[in-house]
């Protein structure tokens, strides 16, 4: 595969085709933030907070830095005043959900994002599915996914498969950027109570 | 059937057919689409069959069950060719009278025809009557002559000639650049060159190659793919084709929504009978180009009408969107170079190549070619699907196609473009109908959806309203959509709810940036628009919630009181009998008032009040003015000559 030569925040980057814009700022030190990413899954582009400004010939768009594949003569911009706007928007949209998340707060600080910006909403869960993805994609054993579509979507433990393989596992409860006990919290919920709704991992 | 294994077959059996048939032959011709059938056009044309069989006129009448003609609102609809004498709302009653009259006599049905609501005038001819008149109907006009089920209605009219013209007489290139000349743009929403798509699937590496044809329509009140599909598939079909040739795809999926059964039943029809006349299928016109076809009906969220999401779904996976690039065009289908086109961009491909590029380019403005079909609705005298060139004026489509407002009502904007579109206000009417003009006023072409609103509609309520269906309709994967459309849809609601306050006209601009700008797909990035072609349009609509607590529409429930006007009030009683909290006093000559505090503003007694004394009026923010004493309540006989 040929390389791809851009320019990210003034430094030339060049890196294989294929490469995300992310993996290509990361790649050279320059930090991006993400919650929805996890380099051992395939990119999502579900958080947003990994938008940046992608210039090419003279157009300008904002793209997700996790799913975009470099393009060659790219101009990236990783931080700007529209960037870091929509960065807070998003973080204040989500810390309606989870006011007290330590990665939400951290960022929160560094963009100027208010938690009480919104109502507050009743689930933690901010839908990055870091746990139902891992499940899937590393783990192969599906044990935990998304019921439900849109505004209701929440994660759901099945709970024939959790049973089985979760208590030896807990994998996934570390890498929920709003606080471990929110995966532990639905997996106990799910098998003290199953739901036979959580059986089904398709949504729409 | 004999296979047609050569161009020169197909145009023997043209023939053939058209020889079979006598133009001259009276036939009746009942629309037999969805609307109609729906108000009883199949018990129509039973009743015809019935009627002709028992007059013994069986063999000299030809009755045809056909696709939508758009009138829908009037249906069911006859035509009587080839006078085309158009009755309207018939019925089976009506059946024996029109055989009668106008099948063996030259007597018109009068009581049947067209009638101008405000003119009285009536109309005979169907091309006469306003509603078509003024429309272009290049795609969809072929409907009204032929039926769906019958392929050799569509070749009787030239169907199937624009493929052959493509198989044997061009290239795959030389497809591609007519369709680029002619300048088609996608139907389906974004607007973008077919051509240009095409030659990206045509160079793409990677093999095999997809086409698909988009039937999901699921914007609310829009049924211009449904109506094409049911009423001619074989043009649908045709343009399939003809593109699969062109991009060197030999497989094609029709991705129907689930509550269309009777596209999916004539589409079924017209890939069976197009396959026996080896139109489909391996060597077709005995050329080298094999295809084939499937339907795949589909789960029926908005969301899977996106093309990522649609690939997605077609692959049985959840129909969620995927990021962009990589395009369908390249990495599509089972990650094969796929192209996806609207069931109307396919439909316009056979004309292109039938007309040539250059008469297809010479219909509409600068960057917006053709005709497009319009499902027009609301506050609006004609209801139905209208086919208009490119670039004619807003205000024709409501005035001279739409026939107006009703009940002397005023104009207040038109909303386009589906639920994510924006509203065009009565300063703008004059705005040419084409993609980058509908853009640039703040909304957009979409899929083709045109809603008419008049003053009683308040706008703020018309963003809420949009906003809500599409936070129902957000998939979920991304923040700046379900979050952000589930907090704008609040904050509009406190609006409408009186509830505003300072702030939230930026905290509602800040998060339609936000979605604009950071959506994963475009149901998100095009959410925002009815809330930012409201606040440009209707900003003072806006601050009048907000900061006056008044809906200007007199509209919105929380912003609104009842009231009666005692110098109108007649006493007739009849809102007092009517309003379901017993909430208003009076009596027998006694002046009547509604005691605030148990009326519900459920609005009966405004609606019951009859037109001569317009008593029950809407105050909204000002105070209701305190309900009269009740010495002064006697209705005194004395005013009642002063009326
Ligand atoms: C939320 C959403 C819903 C859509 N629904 C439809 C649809 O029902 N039918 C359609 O043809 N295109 C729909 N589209 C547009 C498709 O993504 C795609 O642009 C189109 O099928 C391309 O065909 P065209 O180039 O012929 O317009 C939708 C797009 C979005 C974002
Ligand atoms: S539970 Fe945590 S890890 Fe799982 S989707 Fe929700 S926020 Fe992400
Ligand atoms: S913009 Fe909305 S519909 Fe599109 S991917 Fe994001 S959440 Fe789903």
């Amino acid at each position: 595969m040929s390389d791809v030569v851009l320019h990210i925040d003034g430094k030339d980057v060049t890196v294989p085709e294929g490469t995300t814009v992310l993996e290509a700022a990361r790649s050279v030190g320059i930090a991006v933030p993400t919650l929805c990413h996890h380099e051992k899954l395939a990119p999502y582009g579900g958080c947003r907070v990994c938008m940046v400004e992608a210039e090419l010939r003279g157009a300008t768009r904002l793209v997700a830095a996790c799913t975009h594949p470099v393009e060659p003569e790219l101009v990236v911009r990783t931080r700007s005043e529209k960037i870091d706007r929509i960065r807070r928007s998003v973080l204040e949209l989500l810390l309606a959900h989870a006011p007290d998340s330590t990665r939400l707060r951290e960022l929160a600080r560094e963009y100027g994002a208010r938690r009480d910006r919104f109502e507050p909403d009743a689930s933690f869960c901010i839908h990055c599915g870091l746990c139902v993805r891992y499940c899937a994609e590393v783990k192969r054993k599906f044990a935990v996914g998304f019921v439900d579509r849109g505004i209701r979507k929440e994660i759901a433990f099945v709970p024939e498969i959790a049973a089985k393989e979760c208590n030896a596992c807990k994998e996934c409860f570390e890498l929920c950027p709003t606080s471990y006990l929110q995966a532990a919290f639905v997996l106990v919920e799910s098998l003290a109570f199953p739901r036979p709704a959580e059986t089904d991992r398709t949504e729409g | 059937m004999a296979r047609l294994n050569s161009s020169e077959d197909l145009e023997r059996l043209r023939r053939e057919i058209l020889a079979r048939r006598d133009p001259k032959k009276p036939c009746v011709a009942v629309c037999a689409g969805t609307g109609c059938l729906a108000s009883g056009a199949a018990d129509v044309v039973a009743a015809f069959r019935r009627e002709l069989d028992a007059r013994g006129l069986a063999d000299k009448v030809a009755l045809r069950g056909t696709g939508c003609h758009g009138f829908c609102e009037k249906g069911p609809i006859v035509v009587l060719d080839p006078e085309e004498t158009c009755y309207l709302q018939a019925t089976p009653a009506d059946v024996p009278e029109i055989i009668e009259k106008s099948l063996m006599g030259k007597e018109v049905v009068e009581r049947l025809l067209y009638v101008d609501p405000q003119t009285k005038e009536k109309t005979v001819r169907e091309p006469d009557i306003p509603f078509y008149k003024h429309q272009k109907r290049m795609v969809f006009g072929p409907n009204r002559k032929l039926d769906p089920r019958n392929i050799e209605d569509y070749l009787a009219i030239g169907g199937y000639r624009a493929l052959a013209r493509a198989l044997f007489e061009r290239t795959p290139e030389q497809v591609i650049l007519e369709v680029k000349e002619s300048r088609l743009r996608g139907r389906g929403g974004a607007g973008f060159l077919t051509g240009v798509k095409w030659e990206f699937a045509r160079r793409a590496a990677g093999k095999p190659k997809y086409v698909v044809v988009n039937c999901d329509e699921g914007d609310p009140g829009a049924y211009m793919d449904r109506s094409l599909m049911e009423g001619n598939p074989h043009a649908v079909l045709e343009g399939l084709l003809i593109g699969a040739y062109a991009i060197g795809a030999h497989e094609g999926f029709f991705y129907v929504r689930q509550e269309y059964p009777l596209a999916v039943e004539n589409l079924g029809i017209a890939l069976r009978q197009a396959e026996e006349h080896g139109l489909l299928g391996k060597n077709i016109l005995g050329s080298d180009f094999d295809f084939t076809a499937q339907v795949h009906r589909g789960a029926g969220a908005f969301v899977c009408g996106e093309e990522t999401a649609l690939l997605a779904s077609l692959e049985g996976q959840a129909g969620e969107p995927k990021p962009r690039p990589p395009y369908p065009a390249v990495k599509g289908l089972w990650g094969k170079p796929t192209n996806i086109n609207n069931v109307e961009t396919w439909a316009n491909v056979p004309l292109i190549l039938n007309e040539g590029a250059a008469a297809f380019a010479a219909i509409g403005t600068a960057g917006s070619k053709g005709t497009k079909i319009f499902s027009l609705v609301g506050k609006i005298a004609n209801t139905g699907l209208v086919e208009v060139p490119m670039g004619l004026p807003l205000r024709d489509v409501v005035f001279k196609i739409g026939g107006g407002i009703p009940g002397g009502r005023k104009f207040k904007a038109m909303q386009t473009g589906g639920p994510s579109g924006g509203c065009i206000p009565e300063e703008l009417l004059d705005l040419p109908v084409g993609f980058d003009e509908l853009t640039r006023a703040g909304s957009m072409m979409g899929s083709g959806g045109m809603i008419v609103m008049d003053e009683d509609t308040c706008m703020v309520d018309v963003a809420r309203y949009f906003v809500d269906f599409l936070t129902e309709e957000s998939c979920g994967k991304c923040v700046p959509c379900r979050e952000g459309l589930r907090q704008m849809h609040r904050i509009l609601t406190r609006i409408t709810k009186g509830e505003g306050h300072e702030g939230d006209l930026e905290t509602l601009q800040q998060l339609a940036e936000t979605a604009q700008e950071a959506s994963l797909c475009a149901l998100g990035r095009t959410a925002p628009n009815p809330f930012l072609s409201t606040l440009r349009y209707f900003r003072d609509e806006y601050e009048a919630h907000i900061r006056e607590k008044r809906c200007p529409a007199l509209s919105c429930k929380a912003l609104i009181h009842y009231w009666i006007d005692p110098a109108k009030c007649r006493a007739c009683m009849l809102c007092l009998r009517k309003c379901p909290t017993q909430a208003i006093d009076g009596g027998k000559q006694r002046i009547h008032v509604i005691d605030q505090a148990k009326c519900t503003n459920c609005g009966t007694c405004f609606e019951v009040c009859p037109a001569k004394f317009g008593a029950v009026r809407k105050l909204s923010g000002v105070p209701v003015p305190p309900p009269i004493p009740e010495e002064q309540r006697t209705l005194v006989r004395a005013r009642k000559q002063d009326e």
